[in-house]
C-alpha cells in the first residue's frame, strides 16, 4: 500500500495513463450521447458538446502516444462507448441544467485527475521509459485546456441564469 | 485518495472487524508505516473532529468520520471494480493499493459510472479479501492463473 501520492513504476504510470484514456472516452462518449438525446434544439450546447467531445478525443491521442512509447495497451473507444451507452439511461441528465452540470463534472474530473497525475510525478525520483519532461509537459498542457474547459461551461451557465 | 482519507479507511475495517476501538499499531501494520507516523496522522485527525483516541483502548471514528471512512472505502471499491470490469488487471488489489493515493473521489465516481457495483457497496466489502464480498474472487484468480 503506498501512502505517498507518487508514481513509483512504468507499470503504475501506463496504468494511470489508461484511466487517463478511458475518462476521456467516458466524456467524449456522454457529450455525444447528450447531443443526441437533447430534450429540444439548442445550438449553443450542441456547439458546446461538439467542442467537448472533440477536445476528449484529442486528449486520448496525446494520452495514447505516451502510453505507446510505455509499451502499454490503449482502451478501445468502442470498448467504453459501449459501457457508457450502457448505463446511459440510468445517468443521463433530465434536462439543459443537468446536461451543463454533466459536462462540467466531465471537465473538473479530468482537470483534477491530470493535477494530481503530475503532483504524484512530480513527487517520484523513479526514472521512466517515456521521457519525464516531455511526459510533464503534454499532463501540463491537458490539465490546462481542462481548466479552460470548466471556464468555458461555467460561463455557458452563467449566462443561463 | 489522500493519506488522512487512508487511515481513516483502515481504521474503520479494523474497528468492523474487531467491533471494538482500532490499536495504534494495528493501524500501522495495515498501512506499513511506523507507530510513530500513525500515532502523528491520528493526532490529526483528531483535531478535525473525525476521530477520538483513548489511551490504551484505541482509535474510534466519529460520526464524521465513519461517513468520510465509508467515502474512502467506496472509492477503493470503485478503483477496483474498475480494474476488474474494465481494464480485466488480475492483480487488481494489488494495483489498487498501488493506486489509491492518486485517484481521487471524483474521478472515481467519473469511473463509476461504467461500472457494475453493487448498492450494499461499501458495506460488502470484505477486509480479509481486500475485496468486495460479492466479487468471486477465486474464480478471477483461477482465471488469471490460466
Amino acid at each position: 500500500m503506498s501512502l505517498q501520492q507518487r508514481v513509483d513504476s512504468d507499470q503504475q504510470l501506463a496504468r494511470l495513463l489508461q484511466i487517463g484514456i478511458v475518462l476521456e472516452e467516458v466524456a467524449e462518449a456522454r457529450a455525444n450521447n447528450h447531443r443526441e438525446s437533447l430534450p429540444e434544439p439548442d445550438a449553443d450546447l450542441e456547439s458546446l458538446l461538439v467542442d467537448a467531445a472533440e477536445l476528449s478525443a484529442a486528449h486520448r491521442d496525446r494520452l495514447e502516444g505516451l502510453i505507446d512509447e510505455l509499451a502499454a495497451d490503449s482502451i478501445p473507444f468502442d470498448e467504453i462507448n459501449a459501457l457508457v451507452e450502457a448505463s446511459y439511461g440510468q445517468t443521463k441528465p433530465d434536462d439543459f441544467d443537468g446536461v451543463l452540470y454533466d459536462q462540467l463534472c466531465n471537465e473538473e474530473t479530468a482537470y483534477k485527475f491530470y493535477d494530481d497525475m503530475i503532483d504524484a510525478i512530480d513527487a517520484s525520483d523513479a526514472t521512466f521509459s517515456v521521457d519525464r519532461e516531455h511526459l510533464l509537459s503534454v499532463l501540463r498542457e491537458l490539465r490546462d485546456a481542462e481548466r479552460d474547459a470548466v471556464e468555458i461551461v461555467t460561463t455557458h451557465m452563467e449566462e443561463r441564469e | 485518495m489522500n493519506t488522512a482519507d487512508q487511515y481513516l479507511k483502515a481504521i474503520y475495517l479494523i474497528q468492523q472487524e474487531d467491533n471494538s476501538p482500532a490499536a495504534t499499531g494495528r493501524v500501522a501494520e495495515m498501512l506499513d508505516v511506523s507507530p510513530a507516523s500513525a500515532n502523528e496522522m491520528i493526532g490529526k485527525l483528531e483535531s478535525r473532529g473525525l476521530a477520538e483516541h483513548e489511551k490504551y483502548k484505541g482509535v474510534s471514528l466519529t460520526d464524521d468520520g465513519i461517513v468520510q471512512a465509508r467515502d474512502a472505502l467506496q472509492t477503493y471499491c470503485i478503483i477496483e471494480r474498475f480494474l476488474i470490469n474494465v481494464l480485466d488487471v488480475e492483480d487488481f488489489r494489488g494495483e489498487a493499493q498501488a493506486l489509491e493515493s492518486v485517484i481521487d473521489g471524483t474521478v472515481a465516481e467519473r469511473l463509476d459510472t461504467i461500472i457494475d457495483r453493487k448498492s450494499e457497496c461499501p458495506d460488502c466489502f470484505d477486509p480479509e479479501l481486500d475485496a468486495c464480498g460479492c466479487l468471486d474472487v477465486e474464480s478471477l484468480e483461477e482465471a488469471a492463473a490460466d
